[in-house]
Formats: structure tokens, C-alpha cells, sequence
């Protein structure tokens, strides 16, 4: 997906775009809502994370500016007000949805995916290979017409895995990936979503195959 | 609030007591004023019938063969005569000789001539009223002084003013009874803008601290005025504390977001199990503060709009939908499933912003102890009275630890390793009470929390 990040601190753009590059995501970096400007009005994005302090004015604006300006690309605040009262006011400027900071990127993924499919779809086609197609906002994989809506953990599996077709994927990474950091769980536990994909996948071109010790790798016939 | 301002009378009773006061006072100086200027005409009426008696009296007298002769009219009498019956006495004198008459009849201290003398005394145990007058009579080597002295008793007039007097008093108590309620009337009718400018700051909420722009009378200006610039100080320090804690916030939690956000990316290239352990610890370390301090917030704003509540009429099923909806991704992330069940609509009045944080306390709550790919199913229900019912598959409330639960900073044993402030049950507790409602806690039969948020 293609982001619009717009953040006036260094460290923290530099971090998100960071972590959210090992997703796969493309981001670019706005630290003024003036460039924020420029960037949104020459690019096409698929969301928009906003913070709301910013250096040449307040984030609220630009999103009123945004929204009166007829341009639907679906927002995502960034807020450092955790107060109710703060989130109405910024869902009722327009705002699709919000995280505070400091955010969990599973979830902070997880509300970019509910937005995208509440809005419809993105730029992003389907992806397919083989005799599969998996469309990772939709959460849906049809293997020979067939189709399979898939569970979010199962969901997220299989787009870490797709992405990177051939590459091996250690068991603790995909813990990391799929629990969330209160979750004291065991590296066995991504054995039961490994094998619901396998499962899901059945018949189709696609394969996920063990290395003992290493973890597990995504083949494509 | 009426308990700590001391109260120095009344200006209601104040000014009805100063009109009224004020009003009797002229009541009866109206009476004194009225009843003494009719004895007065009352007293001249009869005075002027005495001076014709006397003088026709004296007209009648004359010298004839060197001696005082008189012949008294018939009139002379009979004009004083009076419907009570009012009884005359008179006297003659020639000189200080009692010519005719009653001899002990008393005499002005200061005789006047001519003139007519009139004066009030007692006679026979009556009051009289005395008029007397001389003439000088003179004759061949005669000269000499007849002096008469008419007096009449005055029980016509007494009677007369009797009846004056009642009627002046009913007149005056008919103007004191009238004015009176005139100042009731003028009383409500100056106390009614006060009244009015209270209720309207009374009824006004929490938040709005807008000036005053209704009309006011002139003499409430100066305290509206700075009523108004109380409340713009108010706001202004308010707004100030607002954006202090915006920017606080703004301050602390982004350098932990960005610590997060490296410390997560960071685990994505490490491998090494104490490195993943320390990063892993970090994270938690970041969400617990964060939570705390927002849950802080959240309560510290809870504990002030309880006693201020924002009362709106709000659809309990809007409210908790709303919730779902901003809450599913999150769930989500754990295959956990929202099942809403409710009644069509369940209208209350209440603070919106103060209900859709207990709840989201509740359903956060509910999230964080669920099991991965189980349900949370949430009830809205109108009967018997609001009420919210989220329970879920988790392993359920600590059964000897129950009424602790919504203490401030407690947690349930088995709450060890998830992140959590202890605060969360104690804001929808407290919202609940705020609402007249209760927060019950108990443990399904098949395993699983209940949570009950009634209103």
C-alpha cells in the first residue's frame, strides 16, 4: 500500500517508515502540512496518517482542508490526546479512524485494513498467482474459484508470505508478527495457523513448506 | 452549593417589607391628618354657631333707665340645636355681676373684648366648647361692660367625627391592603431578571462558559459583567490547562511512539532471544505507561464531570455500535468476535462522553482477558432498566476478589501479564453511580465475565 505519512518529528517518521517498511508498505514523509500539501495533491495515495500538532498549523485543518477539497483519500489520525472528547472531535472533522500515540503497527495495520475495506478497495489490485487470488483488504483467497474468507491472523500470515515468495521466514518472527506483545505465546502456536493455510490452499499452486529449525517458506510451483 | 454561601436575609422580603412598611406608615399618617383637619372644620362649624348665639345675645342687650336690660332671642338657642341633643349652658355677666345664668360657667383666662374667646374645658362632667364676647354698653352716666358666655356640649360632634374616622380608617386600610400588593407585585416583578439570569447559568452545562447576552436591567449590569469576565478567566485558564495537557501529551508520547516503533522494527532484524526479550519488555513497558497515563486522564476527567454531567439524550444502541465498530480491528487482530444483540432503541439521558468511555473500559477489558478466536458478545437492553451486558470466553473474575475489582489500581490475580491500569472497572463503576446506575461483575456458568453496566 501507499502511504502518506505526515509527522513533524524526524525520529518517529523515521521509525514508522521503518517498521512499516518491513510490511512491504511505500511511504513518503510530509513534515509540514504544506508539503503534506504538495505531496497529496501530486501523488495518489491509499491512506493518509496525520498527526495533529504540527509545526505550521494543526493537523484538524488540513483534514477539514482535505475534506472540503473533495479529495476522499481515507485519513488515519495520529493523536497524542487520548481523551474521548479529542477522538469525536477528530472523527467528526472527517477523519476516518485514529490511533494514540504510542501505537501498536499491528494495530495501527489492522484499523488501515478496516478503513480500506470500509472505503471500498484500494489502488492495490488483487493479487494473484497461479490459480490464486487473494485480496488481502477484503481478507478474501479463492483457489479455483473457490473462495475462502480467511481469518485476520490467517490473513496476515498469508500476506507476510506472499510477498516474498521463496523467502524462509523464521517461526519467531511470524509470532512477533501476528501476536501482540502481551501475548505470552509459544513459537508452536503459528503451527495451527500454518496448517489452516495449508489447508486453505489446498490444490492450488501455491505450497508452504517446513525447514526444521529455519521456519517456513512459501513455494510456488 | 447553597451549604457553603451564607445567607444575610432576603432582598425579596427586604424590599416587600420596606414597601409595605412604608405604605402602612402612610396609611396612618393619612388617618392622623384626615381625622385632625376634619375635627378641625367639625370644631370651626360649631364654633361660628356659639359666636352667632353669643353675639345675638349681645345684640339683644341694652341700657334703659340706667340699667342693663336683655331680652334673649328665641333664635339664639334654637341654632344650636343639635340631632344628639347636645345640652347649653350660659352666663351673663355685667362686669364680674352674674346678670343671669350659670354662675359657676368657666370663664377664659383672658377676656377679649368684643372679640369672640373660644376654648374647650369640662362642665358638669361634660367636655364643652365655651364661646364668649362683651359689649360695651353705655348709657346716660352708665357706662358699662355685659359680657356672654355660651357653652355646648359636644356630643353631635363627637358622633360626627366618630363616623369620619371609621371612614377615613377603612379608606386607609382599603389603601394599605392596595398597596401591599402593588408591592408584591413591584417585589416579584424587580427580583424576576435575577431570577432569570440564574436559571439560565443554572441550566447551562459543564463546558459552556459563553458569556451572558441576555438583556439584563441596568443595575445588574456591573455583576453580569463580571460574571462574564469570572467566566472568561475561567475558560481562558481552562483552554490554557487543556493545551498544556494536549501539548504534554503531545511531548511525552511521541518520543515513546517513536522508542515503539523502533524498538518494533528492531525485533524484526535481532534473533538473538535476550535482545527479543528486552526489546519485547520495552514495548510493554511503553504500553503500560501510556495506558496509565490515559486511563489517568480519562479518570481525573471522569471524577470532575460526575458532579457536572453533560446530560443529553443519547440511543444506548448508537453509543455501543459506534463503540463495536471503532473497536473490530482490534479485535480483529485476536480473531475475536463482536456479537451485538439489542432492542431496537434504548433512549437515556446522560453524559455521551462519559458513557462511551465506561463501556469502551468494559469492551476493552473484555478484549484484553478474551481467548484468540473467541466471541464477546454485547446486549444492549431497554428492560428493566438501560443497560449494557458484555461477557466473555476469558477465564472470568478471580471469585474471591469480585467486590475488590472496582477499587482503584486493583487487578485480579490472574491479571498477571496482560497490560492493564487498574482503572478501568473503576471509571465504568463510577460512571454507572454518576448515571444512578450500578456496575455488576459475576462469572458465567460456562466460564467467561459478565459485565452488567446498568443505568
Amino acid at each position: 500500500m501507499k502511504f502518506l505519512l505526515i509527522e513533524d518529528n524526524i525520529q518517529l517518521a523515521h521509525a514508522i517508515c521503518s517498521r512499516m517498511g518491513f510490511d512491504g508498505h511505500v511511504i513518503d514523509h510530509a513534515g509540514t502540512i504544506q508539503d503534506a500539501r504538495a505531496y497529496s495533491a501530486t501523488e495518489d495515495y491509499d491512506l493518509i496518517l496525520l498527526d495533529i500538532m504540527l509545526p505550521d498549523g494543526d493537523g484538524r485543518d488540513f483534514l477539514k482542508h482535505h475534506r472540503e477539497g473533495k479529495n476522499d483519500t481515507p485519513v488515519i489520525v495520529l493523536t497524542a490526546r487520548s481523551q474521548v472528547s479529542d477522538r469525536i472531535s477528530i472523527l467528526d472533522l472527517g477523519a476516518d479512524d485514529y490511533v494514540t500515540k504510542p501505537f501498536d503497527h499491528a494495530e495501527l495495520e489492522a484499523r488501515c485494513r478496516a478503513v480500506l475495506r470500509r472505503r471500498g478497495g484500494t489502488s492495490q489490485t488483487v493479487l494473484r498467482i497461479g490459480n490464486v487470488a487473494f485480496d488481502p483488504v477484503a481478507g478474501t483467497l479463492v483457489v479455483d474459484e473457490v473462495s475462502v474468507q480467511l481469518r485476520n491472523r490467517e490473513l496476515r500470515l498469508l500476506e507476510l508470505l506472499i510477498n516474498a515468495p521463496g523467502q524462509i521466514f523464521a517461526k519467531q518472527k511470524l509470532v512477533d508478527r501476528l501476536f501482540s506483545y502481551d501475548d505470552d505465546v509459544s513459537e508452536n502456536a503459528i503451527e495451527v495457523y500454518i496448517g489452516r493455510l495449508r489447508k486453505h490452499l489446498k490444490g492450488s499452486s501455491l505450497s508452504i513448506t517446513t525447514l526444521r529449525g529455519l521456519g517456513y517458506r512459501l513455494d510456488h510451483d | 452549593m447553597t451549604d457553603t454561601v451564607r445567607i444575610s436575609g432576603s432582598l425579596r422580603r427586604r424590599l416587600a417589607i420596606t414597601l409595605i412598611g412604608g405604605a402602612a406608615i402612610l396609611a396612618i399618617l393619612l388617618f392622623i391628618v384626615v381625622r385632625a383637619y376634619a375635627a378641625q372644620i367639625a370644631q370651626k362649624g360649631q364654633d361660628s354657631i356659639l359666636g352667632a348665639s353669643v353675639t345675638s345675645i349681645l345684640d339683644a342687650a341694652a341700657i334703659r333707665n340706667g340699667s342693663v336690660e336683655l331680652d334673649f332671642p328665641y333664635s339664639a338657642f334654637s341654632i344650636l340645636n343639635t340631632p344628639s341633643d347636645d345640652r347649653v349652658f350660659y352666663a351673663i355677666h355685667r362686669d364680674d355681676t352674674l346678670l343671669s345664668g350659670y354662675e359657676f360657667l368657666p370663664q377664659p383666662p383672658e377676656k377679649n373684648g368684643a372679640q369672640h374667646t373660644f376654648f374647650t374645658t369640662t362642665f358638669h362632667e361634660a367636655t364643652v366648647r365655651i364661646a364668649q364676647a362683651s359689649r360695651v354698653l353705655v348709657g346716660e352716666n352708665l357706662r358699662t361692660e355685659v359680657f356672654v358666655t355660651v357653652a355646648q356640649t359636644q356630643d353631635a360632634l363627637s358622633v360626627t367625627l366618630n363616623r369620619i374616622s371609621r371612614n377615613v380608617a377603612l379608606f386607609g386600610i382599603g389603601f394599605f391592603l392596595l398597596a401591599a400588593l402593588l408591592s408584591f407585585w413591584a417585589t416579584s416583578l424587580t427580583i424576576d431578571p435575577l431570577t432569570r439570569l440564574t436559571t439560565s447559568i443554572t441550566r447551562r452545562g459543564p463546558q459552556d462558559l459563553t458569556p451572558v447576552s441576555k438583556p439584563v436591567p441596568i443595575e445588574m449590569v456591573p455583576l453580569v459583567v463580571s460574571l462574564n469576565s469570572l467566566m472568561e478567566r475561567l475558560d481562558q485558564s481552562l483552554q490554557r490547562s487543556e493545551d498544556f495537557i494536549a501539548e504534554a501529551a503531545h511531548r511525552v508520547r511521541t518520543p515513546l511512539a517513536t522508542v515503539r516503533s523502533y524498538a518494533e522494527a528492531t525485533l524484526q532484524r535481532v534473533s538473538k532471544e535476550e535482545n527479543r526479550q528486552a526489546l519485547r519488555s520495552m514495548v510493554r513497558a511503553i504500553d503500560e505507561s501510556s495506558r496509565a497515563a490515559g486511563q489517568l486522564l480519562d479518570h481525573a476527567m471522569i471524577t470532575f464531570r460526575a458532579d457536572h454531567l453533560d446530560r443529553q439524550d443519547i440511543d444506548l444502541v448508537d453509543l455501543v455500535s459506534e463503540l463495536v465498530r471503532g473497536l473490530s480491528p482490534v479485535a480483529d487482530m485476536k480473531d475475536v468476535e463482536f456479537v451485538l444483540q439489542s432492542d431496537a432503541h434504548v433512549d437515556v439521558t446522560g453524559d455521551p462522553i462519559l458513557l462511551q468511555n465506561a463501556v469502551r473500559n468494559v469492551i476493552d477489558n473484555a478484549l484484553k482477558y478474551s481467548p484468540s478466536e473467541s466471541v464477546i458478545s454485547i446486549c444492549v437492553r431497554a428492560d428493566p432498566t438501560p443497560r449494557v451486558i458484555i461477557t466473555d470466553q476469558g477465564p472470568g473474575f478471580p471469585v474471591n476478589q469480585m467486590t475488590q475489582l472496582t477499587g482503584r489500581f486493583t487487578r485480579g490475580d490472574n491479571a498477571t501479564g496482560i497490560i492493564g491500569s487498574g482503572l478501568g472497572l473503576t471509571i465504568a463503576q463510577e460512571v454507572a453511580v454518576a448515571h444512578g446506575g450500578t456496575l455488576y461483575l459475576s462469572n458465567q456458568p460456562e466460564g467467561g465475565a459478565c459485565v452488567t453496566f446498568s443505568m
